[in-house]
């Protein structure tokens, strides 16, 4: 069976199970507004999974009892217990409708217009009009004793018999029960029998059952590593062999027990996809879901919770967050709208993003409505920001979609949403641009997440570093060749003919010095006396050569590498011991405020560890370095503007000088049979990956041989492919490439001096355009629909790039001028052409990217065309800037394919505007 | 259409409040004696192995292992403004669970478990020290002295209510 069916089933099961409980609460404490709530929510998320299955019939029953809910819940409706009586029917229609949905894999035909009617008849205030004995359920149960129960179908009339005295049931409990009871005890009987069949696949387990299991592993652990410890001081214990295999079995177990926990994030993402579908031909929307990230790790328990704020999440970017297609094409926007699901690990903390490039939130509605429904006065929304007001949406009770539709709305979404998301400390930021968007950010502590550490020592505590986080580990001392070097007291270390920031972790946590490494156990328990020294003390200290220590150890000293985004630095402490594996569990309340660590830990022996936020650190030391570093930076680019920094690719064709190309143009290297090489309309072809794949040779190569195997640079282009035959592949080396022009020779871009060697550089533009046009002929305008005729100025002053740029460029199917310097883009805007988007290079003599941009934007005719930055060497810091001044996105220039994607959607935009 | 659903809660609370007992484990710092209510209490420590956390309030010692759980050990005199305690002087702990989190107190010595009379409750005397009166949730009269009750869950309560 499908999985999401299954799944389904088994969610399905269980929440009705807990609604007729709660229902049954409900009729006895009809003021309970949390109990009804809950049960609203229950229905409605029934009712919304019904809807993505595309389970029309189980939604219409499910949409018709949760109105009366709805109604329970505005107060607009009381709860008599005759309304409950017709939810709970409405439920054993949905129960029996779901039988005969797991036998079949499909909803039984019919309609239950009776119930609905009668449903819909109480929410409009009605009484619930008696059950006319033969009417609603009839067909329902009918195909569920035709599907599964044909022994027990004594007779035809039965099932009807049942049918109606249930449905009489609750209001008349004096119905007659005997005959009912007989038949409908084996009907269940087989319901449950089929429930099993799915449920048994998997076992859901308390998560605190988990829990615990994961405290009782911990504490075996310990205690086993006492005992080897003991087997340890005793020399042929009898012990040894059976304490080793007990060692084996509780490490599996251990890590048994920790599996069971984490998940990647993709199981909660298994059913969008779908969800999108479904919902994008319900709604009439085109909307393209991308996801990434899916293998990001998390805990069960977390996963669990924000599942169902995600569906949410993703749905409502769907529902409310899109615009229909017509809407978005006046908008100037591709009529696909893009939902964007990104999930990440940062500092401690799992990210997930859910972006769409919708309408946005619109404050002046969320105000109207925010006033409406009470939940704010005029005045004091006067004094609040738009982010404030946006911020609305989380509210209970909030919702700004102006209809409701079957999908999402009554707003239930939202506040729900952020419940769940702050019950397990969570946060979840807003940021829409009414007109461009809207994305969540959801942010949730690592809690329970399993890292492996690196356990160091210093100032006689112990640390946990995460190990993602470190990139390596040197040892200094003063006598080997990595020494620590001062620059006015501040430590720095040469690595690898660079300067490395040194970061002291004693200075960091005003550890004592006196405390030394092996006196770990001592220091901690004298933990609680005041440290003496004072933190001055300590600083000046270790700013001293660490001489006064004696022995051999105390003279090295560790140096943790780490890397924080771009910024390497790192942390000395005294030792280092192994790695482990650890529980991140949260720190105190009362200790958040800490920013150097990210959670604690109790480690094998039993002692408790805090975990260093390296994030924390960097942000607490490295924020001068940081700004200088990316100052650096900038200099140095400054200083090499001769020659770009580039990846090649250097091989061998045609003649024994290298050729090379740079590798961001290369999409794959293969070896291919030449027996496979056929011919085709005069040109070489190979069958690629279900594709024929154009072969093209060098200028004055040989022809093909017959037999043997050939190396071939395959270079793609979304469904596009073609490959250059070659000799021999050499080497990729990296290197600042200055190349020596040379336009002469056909399908070189001109020379440059590689590894110590002239090597050509070959114009890949000039074999793409002569494969894939000849290739692809006329029919290539579907092929790059977006692109065809788009006129692109691109801009740099780089002519290596220039030309490397504009063939790629034109292949894809882009009009391409190419000029040197900002000054001549403007005077082509001073000349009256046209572009549709221009892309520029940030680093030129004169006049240069960012004040482009700027005099782009305030200039009239162009202030409307989409710019692209593109930079051989982005920071964050460049990316904002580029972003205040108005461009669109920030490429890397060896980043080819980002590039055209984001000329794709770039252009897309602009054609949605056309 | 009644709107009353939602005031039900908060009167419940303070109406069932007369004349019980309630259960107090009592301590003592610096002579004075203070309880907090039982059913808080997880375990009493005399001494255990303890990680210091730099860059914590001076309060905070440390944290703790206790059955597989962390623990953060916070010494009450310090937290309530006292003397600390002589070098060496004797101290015990009590553990204590406030919103799924658990904590130790570090007190003098532990006392015993006393049940106490709602009627024998009393506000905080206004002319209280600051410190104490914003960590005590009013005042026992017993027979031989006066007990303060320790609202634990303000006595760490650094302000992140937000937050939590």
């Amino acid at each position: 069976m499908d999985d999401l069916l299954s799944e389904f089933l088994t969610e399905t099961n269980e929440g009705l199970a807990v609604l007729d409980v709660e229902l049954v609460k409900l009729e006895q404490n009809p003021n309970d507004a949390e109990l009804l709530s809950s049960i609203f929510r229950l229905m409605h998320t029934i009712k919304g999974t019904c809807g993505f299955l595309g389970l029309p019939r189980l939604e219409s029953v499910a949409h018709a009892g949760e109105n009366i809910l709805g109604k329970f819940r505005s107060n607009e409706l009381v709860v008599t217990p005759e309304g409950v009586s017709l939810i709970l029917e409405c439920l054993d229609q949905i129960r029996a409708l779901l039988v005969a949905l797991e036998q079949t894999e499909s909803e039984p035909e019919g309609a239950d217009t009776d119930l609905i009617k009668r449903l819909n008849a109480a929410a409009d205030g009605g009484a619930a009009p008696a059950a006319e004995p033969d009417m609603a359920p009839v067909d329902a149960v009918d195909a569920m004793f035709a599907e599964a129960a044909e022994p027990v179908a004594e007779d035809e009339a039965a099932p009807v018999e049942i049918a109606a005295a249930e449905e009489a049931d609750a209001p008349k409990p004096e119905a007659k029960k005997p005959e009912p009871k007989k038949a409908a005890a084996p009907a269940e009987a087989a319901a449950k029998g089929e429930e099993s069949s799915v449920a048994h696949q998997s076992i859901r387990v308390n998560v605190e059952l988990l829990e615990n299991l994961m405290t009782m592993v911990s504490e075996l652990v310990l205690t086993r590593n006492q005992l080897l410890q003991i087997l340890r001081g005793q020399k042929d214990s009898e012990f040894a062999a059976p304490l080793q295999r007990l060692n084996h079995v509780v490490s599996e177990l251990q890590e048994g027990v920790m599996k069971t926990r984490m998940q990647p994030i993709g199981n909660a993402w298994a059913k969008l996809p779908r969800i999108i579908r479904d919902l994008s031909i319900e709604l009439d929307k085109k909307i393209d879901l991308v996801m990434k990230g899916a293998e990001t790790e998390l805990d069960r328990q977390v996963l669990e919770l924000i599942k169902d704020p995600l569906t949410h999440m993703v749905r409502n970017s769907a529902d409310h967050g899109l615009e229909n297609p017509e809407e978005r094409v006046a908008a100037g926007k591709p009529e696909v709208g893009k939902v964007t699901l990104q999930a990440f690990h940062e500092g401690g903390h799992i990210i997930i993003q859910i972006a769409d490039d919708g309408r946005g939130l619109s404050a002046s509605k969320i105000k109207k409505k925010v006033i409406e429904n009470g939940l704010a006065t005029e005045a004091e929304l006067e004094s609040m920001t738009e982010q404030q007001i946006q911020r609305f949406i989380f509210k209970a009770g909030f919702s700004t979609a102006a209809a409701v539709t079957s999908v999402s709305g009554r707003g239930v979404g939202m506040d729900v949403v952020r419940t769940n998301i702050e019950k397990i400390g969570g946060t979840i930021e807003l940021n829409s641009v009414e007109g461009k968007g809207t994305s969540l950010t959801i942010k949730i502590p690592l809690t329970l997440a399993i890292v492996s550490a690196l356990i160091v020592a210093c100032g006689g505590e112990r640390f946990a570093i995460p190990q993602i986080s470190v990139l390596e580990l040197v040892r200094a001392s003063s006598n080997s060749e990595n020494s620590i070097e001062r620059i006015n007291g501040t430590p720095v270390l040469r690595l690898r003919n660079r300067l490395l920031p040194l970061v002291s972790l004693r200075t960091l946590m005003h550890l004592n010095e006196a405390d030394k490494p092996a006196d770990i156990k001592k220091a901690a328990a004298a933990a609680d006396t005041p440290d003496a020294e004072g933190e001055a003390g300590t600083e000046v200290k270790v700013a001293a050569p660490p001489k006064e220590t004696f022995g051999k150890s105390a003279d090295d000293q560790f140096i943790v590498v780490s890397q924080v985004g771009s910024y390497t630095f790192g942390l000395i402490v005294d030792r280092v011991f192994d790695t482990e594996e650890i529980v991140v569990k949260p720190v105190a309340r009362i200790l958040r405020d800490i920013q150097m660590f990210s959670g604690n830990t109790i480690l094998g022996d039993g002692s408790v560890v805090m975990i260093l936020d390296p994030n924390g650190i960097a942000a607490a030391t490295g924020e001068v370095e940081l700004a200088a570093d990316a100052d650096d930076v900038a200099t140095e680019r400054h200083a090499t503007r001769g020659g770009e920094h580039v990846s090649m690719l250097v091989f061998r064709a045609v003649e024994a000088a290298p050729k090379a190309v740079p590798l961001a143009l290369v999409a794959r290297l293969e070896e291919i049979d030449l027996t496979k090489v056929e011919t085709s309309d005069g040109q070489y072809v190979v069958q690629y990956r279900g594709q024929l794949m154009p072969l093209v040779q060098m200028e004055g190569a040989e022809k093909l041989k017959d037999t043997g195997r050939q190396p071939v640079l395959v270079f793609a282009d979304r469904d596009r492919a073609m490959g250059l035959v070659v000799d021999e592949i050499v080497d990729i080396v990296e290197d600042r490439v200055k190349v020596e022009l040379n336009s002469k020779r056909t399908g070189y871009v001109g020379s440059a001096v590689i590894g110590g060697r002239a090597t050509d550089i070959v114009d890949v533009g000039h074999y793409l355009t002569r494969a894939l046009h000849d290739w692809f002929g006329g029919e290539s305008t579907e092929s790059f629909e977006s692109a065809n005729g788009s006129r692109v100025l691109l801009i740099d002053d780089s002519p290596f790039f220039r030309n490397l740029l504009s063939p790629l460029l034109s292949v894809a199917g882009y009009d391409v001028t190419a000029v040197e310097s900002a000054q001549s883009a403007l005077q082509l805007c001073e000349a009256g052409q046209d572009f549709d988007v221009i892309i520029s290079d940030i680093e030129m003599p004169g006049m240069n990217g960012f004040e482009l941009a700027e005099a782009i934007k305030n200039s009239t005719r162009w202030s409307n065309v989409p710019m692209v930055a593109l930079s051989s060497f982005a920071t964050q810091k460049d990316f904002a800037r580029g972003r205040a001044v108005g461009f669109l996105d920030y490429v890397a220039k060896s980043d080819r394919e980002t590039l055209l994607n984001t000329l794709h959607d770039t252009l897309s935009d602009v054609r949605g505007a056309a | 259409m009644t709107k009353k659903m939602n005031e039900n809660p908060t009167a419940k609370n303070t109406a069932a409040a007369d004349d019980e007992t309630q259960d107090f484990v009592t301590f003592t710092i610096a002579g004075q004696l203070f309880g907090i209510p039982v059913l808080l209490v997880q375990d009493v420590l005399s001494s255990y192995q303890i990680t210091r956390i730099p860059l914590a309030p001076p309060e905070i010692t440390g944290s703790l292992n206790l059955r597989g759980r962390v623990v953060t050990a916070i010494d009450v005199r310090i937290r309530l403004g006292l003397e600390p305690r002589d070098e060496g002087a004797e101290s015990m702990s009590i553990v204590a669970e406030t919103e799924g989190e658990l904590y130790s107190l570090m007190v003098d010595s532990v006392g015993e478990v006393l049940p106490l009379s709602t009627s024998n409750h009393d506000r905080n005397p206004p002319t209280l020290d600051a410190k104490l009166r914003a960590f005590s949730d009013g005042i026992y009269r017993l027979d031989d002295g006066l007990l303060v009750v320790l609202d634990v869950k303000r006595l760490l309560d650094y302000g992140h209510k937000s937050a939590a």
